[in-house]
């Protein structure tokens, strides 16, 4: 998993060519922490040259998530040539959930 | 079709987790299922400070998850992480349908909790995430110097709002009577923040926004006006938390076990209608919805399993 911050999502997400899956946490958000191992895990299995795996802390990057369009953590993002083609949201983010959407883009 | 567990436990929240320590230490063959993360509602909970024994530095609801799961697991319950399509808790053997298979058991204890309700309004679906929120700890931080509002009127609504003005310049409160229901020592503190505000006898009915929440309908349920709330435009978004109140993780036994309400109607030893058929914490009808509560329960569920078993024999 490669760890972004605001100066480098830019160049590893938006300018990215072919699929990144980002997972946006943040500090004190007590799921982003439950899932985060689950989504190491889906790193480990599904992780690629064409797939690559990413995480951002929202909490050090606030205007950069709400540019993104994100008010609610967590959020397991799949960007495809900058752009987000489709994403797991708070609850709805259950690392089974999670692995269906990856399964798509693999 | 292959194993018949002895127990099979629906949920790895305090209660299943329990159960699951319970069942495995009583040489059952034990499966818990959970289609998330383990914990349930303290999976988000930062702060538990009432169970007793949780005195540790930097304890979190996950935490002590962690060392229930692990306990379970130690004591020979299996986990797997599965969605339940469906339930067959007639009969001798018991069938649970799930996204990824098919298990059968000759007891179920049914811990599948409970969650928040949702707000009620129209569109409210596409503004999760988006504006719409039902965990303060989690996207508080997103509303740094915006506008945020919570609906309810209870002792989490009122909390939680209190925990937003660190965040928020301004935290309304949408409440549909015209008093708080919180304790009066809570209502006390919120009604001396300079950054609280009240909406009383109001409901939130329709929320909008051009992707991110920036407008809603809130209706005055005694005279029956509505107000538009728009946002600033400097800041084209608002917050909106939900704290009124949860709902039990039911729907899958309606028709199958008594309820009351959504909630599991269970006798002093938390037996259900159905033989067999156990239940155990926030989903069940009773006085005190917490972490000890939902524990005992799953001790007392995976006993009673246990002696219904022998029973059979």
């Amino acid at each position: 998993m490669l760890e972004l911050d605001k100066t480098t999502f830019e160049k590893e997400v938006l300018q990215a060519t072919g699929k990144v899956v980002v997972d946006f946490y943040g500090n004190g958000c007590v799921s982003c922490e439950a899932l985060m191992p689950h989504v190491h895990a889906l790193a480990e299995k599904y992780g690629s040259d064409t797939l690559k795996f990413c995480a951002l802390n929202t909490s050090k990057a606030r205007r950069l998530a709400i540019g993104q369009k994100i008010l609610g953590l967590p959020v397991i993002a799949v960007y495809e040539n900058g752009v987000m083609i489709d994403s797991c949201v708070k609850e709805a983010a259950t690392p089974a959930a999670v692995e269906a959407m990856l399964k798509k883009y693999c | 079709m292959e194993k018949i567990y002895d127990v099979i436990i629906l949920g790895a929240g305090p209660a299943g987790l329990s159960a699951g320590l319970y069942a495995g230490r009583s040489r059952l063959s034990t499966l818990i299922i959970e289609k998330g993360v383990d914990g349930g509602q303290i999976a988000i909970t930062n702060e538990i400070e009432n169970y007793p024994g949780q005195v540790l530095e930097g304890e979190t609801g996950p935490s002590l998850i962690a060392r229930m799961t692990e306990q379970a697991k130690k004591f020979g319950a299996e986990r797997i992480s599965d969605t339940i399509n469906s339930v067959e808790l007639d009969g001798e053997i018991k069938k649970v349908v799930c996204s990824n298979g098919t298990y059968q058991g000759k007891t179920v204890i049914i811990a599948t909790g409970a969650k928040h309700r949702n707000i009620g309004c129209e569109n409210e679906e596409k503004f999760i995430g988006k504006g719409i929120s039902f965990c303060a700890t989690c996207d508080a931080s997103f509303f740094e110097d915006f506008e945020v509002y919570v609906v309810g009127g209870g002792d989490a609504a009122v909390e939680e709002a209190m925990y937003l003005t660190k965040f928020a310049r301004k935290v309304t409160v949408i409440h549909r009577r015209n008093e708080l229901r919180a304790a009066k020592s809570i209502q006390e503190k919120a009604f001396k923040n300079p950054k609280m505000a009240f909406m009383w006898d109001s409901v939130v009915v329709k929320v909008d926004g051009d992707e991110l929440l920036n407008k809603m309908y809130v209706k005055n349920v005694k005279t029956g006006e509505i107000t538009t709330v728009e946002a600033d435009p400097d800041d084209g978004l608002f917050g909106l938390f939900g704290f009124i109140g949860l709902l039990p993780n039911t729907e899958l036994f309606e028709g199958k076990i008594d309820l009351d309400k959504g909630y599991v109607k269970t006798d002093d030893n938390l037996h259900t209608n159905v033989p067999g058929v156990f239940a155990a914490g926030d989903l069940r009808i009773k006085v005190l919805r917490q972490v000890v509560t939902a524990a005992a329960d799953g001790a007392i569920a995976a006993t009673e399993a246990e002696h219904y078993l022998a029973h059979k024999k």
